[in-house]
Parts: C-alpha cells; sequence; structure tokens
C-alpha cells in the first residue's frame, strides 16, 4: 500500500495550500475543501484515467465537474500537485488578475477548469451534458461530478436528476459531500434533505453509500466499485459522509468554517496539525 | 433599389425550422435540445432525421441550459428551444453562468418572442428579453424579420463560435427578404434608401417600416430603411452612415423601449452623432390577451405607429 502511503503525504499537503491560500486573502472556503481532500486526491490520483494535457473537449479520458464551486481551494490546489498548472500560482488564489478566481471560472483559461461555477445547483446538468457528449462520440470514458449536499436545495438538482434516469446517463458518477452543513447551520435544519440515499434510488439512480468519506482506501473502494456500476442503464451516485474542516481539530463538526479564513495564530495551530509533506508552494 | 414584395406570410419560427432541419443534413456537431415544445418550435423534421442528436429534457428549461453547456464539451453545437419567455428570464443565471461566463458555444433558440403570440397572454410574451440577453458579456443577440431571414441566421449561427441568442415569433407575417440572401452576423442591411428619416427596425418591425414608408413617401417623406438584425454586435457604422445622411432616427422593435434595439441605437448616436431619436417599442408595460394585429396596434407596433413616429422625430431635425 505504498500508494496510499503517497496519496496521504499528498492530502496533507493539499490542506496546508487550502489553509495557506485563505488565510493569505483572508477570504475564500476551507471547510468544505478540508472535508473533500481526500476526495479530490484520490479521484485525481487514482479514479480517474486523464491525459498528460489538458484539452477542453477531453476526448479520451475522464472528465470532472464541480457543482459546489465555492471549494475551489481545494480543487486549485489538487490541480496544481497533478501537474495542471504550476504550484506556485496558488499564491494568487482571489487575488486581482488571476487565472484562480473566488470560484472556478473557464474565462481565464485554467487548465483543469471546463465550466464556470459557483452559483449552485448547475453543475449535475452540465455533467449530463458533457456524459451525453461522451456517448455521441463513441468514448467510453466517465463523466464524475461533485455536488454539496446544501446544494441539493436547488431545483434544478431534481430537473437533472430526473433527465439523469429517464434518460439513462449511465457514464456518470455523481457524488454528493453529505457533511450535513450548509451557511445558515445543519442541512437539517436549514432545510431538511431526509434520506438522500432513497431519494436519488426514488429517481432511479443506482447509489452506493460511502460512510467513511474522509478514508482514503474507503473512497477508492466505494469509486472502483461505482466504476463496475457504470454501462448498465443506471447513473451512479456516491452519498458520500465527511466530516467539514475535516484534518484541523477546531474546524471540524460545524459550518462556522463554511466561508471564514484562519487568523494567523488559528493558521499556525492548523498547519502543526498538518506538518509540510511535498513542500509548500 | 428593389422594392420588398410578401411572397406569402410564414411564421418565422418555420423558418427556424427549417434551417435546423438542413444543419441537421450538412452540420454533424449540431444537436438540439426541446423543454417540450417540439411542434411550437418546428423541430420535428430536426428530430426525425437525427433522432440520436436530439434531447427532449421535458419542462425543465434550467436543466436545459446546462445540459446544452455540458455537450459543447466534446464538441457539439447544441440549440436549445422553447418560448423567449423561458429561454431568457426563467433561465438567466443558468445562461449566465453556464453558458456566457463559461464562453460555451451554445445556441439559445427562442421562439414566441414578444407580443405577438397572442392570446396566451403576458405569462408568455416577453418584452425584456432582447435587453436581459444583450447585457451579457460575449452573448450574441438576433432578431431576424421574417422566414427567409431566420432560416439564414439559423444557418449563420451554426458558423459562429461562441454562445447566440435567437429571437423569432410565432405570428404568419409577409416574407419578403431574398431566399438565398446571405446572413452575415452584425451587418445591419439596406433595405431602402431615403433622404428624411432613417428607421432602423428588428424583427417583425421591419415589414411594418415598409408598410409605414410607402405612406410617407407619400406625403414626400424620403425614408431610409435599415434592417438591424443583430442587435449585438451593433452595426456601428452602418447607423452612423443613415443617421449622419437623414438627420433623424426612428426605431422599430417588438420590445420594451427599457433594453432593446432603441437603446443600442440612442448608445451609438450619442457617443458618435447626437441626433434625435423616436422608439417604437412597448412603453414599460406588460402584454395581454388578444389577436397579434390587435395587440399590435394596442400596444403601437405597427406602420401606423412608425409613422406618426417619423412625423413626430423629423420635427425635432435640426433647422
Amino acid at each position: 500500500m505504498s500508494e496510499i502511503k503517497d496519496l496521504e503525504a499528498l492530502v496533507i499537503q493539499v490542506r496546508r495550500d487550502i489553509l495557506r491560500m485563505v488565510h493569505e486573502v483572508n477570504s475564500g472556503h476551507p471547510g468544505g475543501s478540508l472535508g473533500c481532500t481526500e476526495f479530490f486526491v484520490a479521484l485525481f490520483n487514482h479514479v480517474m484515467e486523464l491525459k498528460d494535457t489538458f484539452s477542453m473537449d477531453g476526448i479520451g479520458e475522464d472528465l470532472f465537474f464541480l457543482s459546489n464551486g465555492h471549494i475551489s481551494p481545494v480543487y486549485y490546489s489538487v490541480l496544481a500537485r497533478r501537474g495542471f498548472f504550476p504550484v506556485e500560482e496558488l499564491k494568487t488564489f482571489r487575488k486581482i488578475n488571476s487565472r484562480l478566481q473566488g470560484h472556478p471560472a473557464t474565462h481565464e483559461g485554467l487548465p483543469g477548469i471546463r465550466i464556470a461555477s459557483g452559483s449552485l445547483g448547475q453543475g449535475m446538468s452540465v455533467a449530463i451534458g458533457a456524459a451525453l457528449a461522451k456517448k455521441l462520440n463513441g468514448d467510453s470514458h466517465l463523466i464524475y461530478s461533485l455536488h454539496g449536499d446544501g446544494e441539493l436545495q436547488e431545483g434544478q438538482i431534481w430537473e437533472a436528476v430526473m433527465f439523469a434516469a429517464g434518460r439513462k446517463v449511465d457514464n456518470l458518477i455523481a457524488t454528493v459531500d453529505r457533511n450535513g452543513q450548509q451557511i445558515d447551520g445543519p442541512t437539517e435544519e436549514v432545510m431538511p434533505l431526509g434520506d438522500v440515499k432513497v431519494k436519488f434510488e426514488a429517481f432511479g439512480w443506482d447509489v452506493i453509500s460511502l460512510k467513511e468519506g474522509n478514508n482514503l482506501k474507503a473512497i477508492i473502494d466505494t469509486m472502483e466499485e461505482a466504476k463496475k456500476r457504470t454501462g448498465k442503464g443506471k447513473p451512479v451516485a456516491v452519498i458520500m459522509d465527511t466530516v467539514m474542516g475535516h484534518g484541523v481539530d477546531f474546524m471540524m463538526y460545524t459550518h462556522a468554517w463554511h466561508g471564514k479564513a484562519p487568523d494567523d495564530e488559528q493558521l499556525e495551530r492548523a498547519l502543526e496539525q498538518n506538518p509540510e509533506t511535498l513542500g509548500d508552494y | 433599389m428593389k422594392k420588398y414584395i410578401d411572397q406569402g406570410k410564414k411564421d418565422t419560427r418555420s423558418g427556424f425550422g427549417a434551417g435546423l432541419a438542413e444543419l441537421g443534413k450538412s452540420n454533424p456537431r449540431v444537436v438540439a435540445l426541446c423543454a417540450d415544445l417540439v411542434g411550437s418550435l418546428k423541430m420535428d423534421a430536426f428530430i426525425s432525421e437525427n433522432p440520436d442528436r436530439f434531447f427532449q429534457v421535458g419542462i425543465a428549461e434550467a436543466n436545459m441550459m446546462g445540459i446544452a453547456a455540458g455537450l459543447t464539451i466534446g464538441g457539439y453545437i447544441p440549440f436549445t428551444g422553447t418560448f423567449a419567455n423561458f429561454s431568457t428570464g426563467r433561465v438567466y443565471d443558468q445562461i449566465r453562468q453556464s453558458i456566457a461566463y463559461s464562453g460555451k458555444n451554445v445556441k439559445i433558440c427562442a421562439s414566441h418572442a414578444g407580443i405577438t403570440l397572442g392570446e396566451d397572454g403576458a405569462t408568455h410574451q416577453i418584452l425584456e428579453d432582447i435587453g436581459l440577453m444583450k447585457m451579457l458579456p460575449g452573448m450574441t443577440v438576433i432578431n431576424p424579420c421574417d422566414y427567409n431571414q431566420t432560416r439564414a441566421a439559423t444557418l449563420a449561427i451554426a458558423e459562429h463560435e461562441g454562445p447566440v441568442y435567437l429571437r423569432f415569433g410565432r405570428p404568419k407575417v409577409a416574407n419578403f427578404t431574398p431566399v438565398e440572401q446571405d446572413f452575415e452576423i452584425g451587418k445591419a442591411l439596406l433595405l431602402q434608401e431615403g433622404t428624411d428619416v432613417s428607421i432602423f427596425a428588428t424583427g417583425h418591425l421591419v415589414w411594418q417600416a415598409l408598410l409605414a414608408a410607402e405612406n410617407l413617401e407619400k406625403e414626400g417623406i424620403s425614408v431610409e430603411i435599415i434592417n438591424i438584425h443583430t442587435i449585438k454586435p451593433i452595426d456601428v457604422e452602418a447607423i452612423i452612415a443613415s443617421a449622419s445622411k437623414t438627420g433623424c432616427v426612428v426605431t422599430a422593435e417588438e420590445h420594451n423601449y427599457l433594453g432593446g434595439l432603441g437603446e443600442s441605437v440612442a448608445r451609438v448616436l450619442t457617443t458618435h452623432l447626437p441626433t434625435p431619436q423616436e422608439f417604437v417599442a412597448t412603453q414599460d408595460t406588460f402584454g395581454e390577451s388578444g389577436t397579434p394585429e390587435q395587440l399590435m396596434e394596442k400596444y403601437g407596433l405597427n406602420n401606423k405607429a412608425i409613422e406618426k413616429a417619423v412625423q413626430k422625430v423629423i420635427k425635432k431635425k435640426a433647422r
């Protein structure tokens, strides 16, 4: 399992990137980013089949769409560490004239980004469109998407969920980050989502529960299982339980760090818990 | 300059349907989506000939716009079809983020635009869509005037890289532009030369402008008529050339005076050549039920309204 060790080292480094990026500009979304760090690391370094150079059309490779664009810090860090663009560019996050916009954008031509996201609820529709294009092109590669759980409160998501099942978009694996938190508090208080798995199943999806969404091995095993279930007439959903703020003790199990950056002292404590592995940018 | 003759009444939406069917044969990258209005959008021919390149999304316009954006990733050219109201206002944020800001090559094709969809009333009419769409950075906005021009525009936008809003309508109206006339995006068409007033018209109001000119010429007023089918990017040179010759301007459109063609022309003129202007457009109001002709009359969108506007603006000319 040396590979898991490598990925674990990468997870720690990505956490450091996230914390340093949001601290630098005193803005951004560390909570959800930290909660999905293991998922992004596994996806881009083990699960997905990617070409060496980025192209918008992504013919002959797997594609990923981030619907909850506010967790851009983890997306940017993992893309940079995977070689999509220079790691040094992370220091431009949210600054003027940067390709690393607060929320992901294609406008600035950042490799790895194929759609703008941030206004919630739109990413599943886009992922479906890309999945349909794959089928039209006779390209057997897969489409992956990630959605926040709070985002499921948007109506467009359910339009897309209905379409994907109704039109048998079975080359799509949509993952829901079920951290149970949103800006105004726990999802079940702000607007109860109920049993997300049952809801997706009722629409006709093949659904897998991933209880350990912050465990690399569990993520990899689940996503490999999800891959096996593609091509069988149903879209595949992974309902992934994560802990918001994972890896930084004082950021965990709360919505308080959804969109708030640590101050100097908090950054120092957070980084101490995640000692440098691959080198800071 | 040639006089335009009505070759027979046809709906502009059928021009779209004909153009789309031709694209189905000529361009394998063209795909189409519809939100439960296949018949209204005249998409049947494309669908029957290209079933694999058509996606019925049901009554879910937001999802349709997102799927269209996604289909461009992989090289397809999606044409979405629904009413203008549901193509714009209902899905503004989806178009803004997933299509315009993301620079996606989606063609938003909108039928039943304006007030002339008639009896369904204001919930289905939209008089704000040009404004909504032209404000989006990078969006091209086109409102062709008849069947032939709508067909030609449909073919042309497939060749244009970038998001396009194509606006057309339901009623059968005069079909008068030459069937083989090329459609050049952003290039206004001089339909009739004149010296006393310039009428810049778009969509269904172009034929009304031609009708108005016949009467005005009997009164000795020489009218220049320019068909502005592309509202964005607007043909600045054509506007300045005509206004500098005639010295006064009427704009005519089936749209609110706020946000429409008139404001685009006014911006060009105030920047380059301040010129008296009158607006034939709806006056910041919603529509209502009625026949297209009744509504055009009541809301001041016909040849008579254009004639009045011309009489008024000529009096404002510097003497």
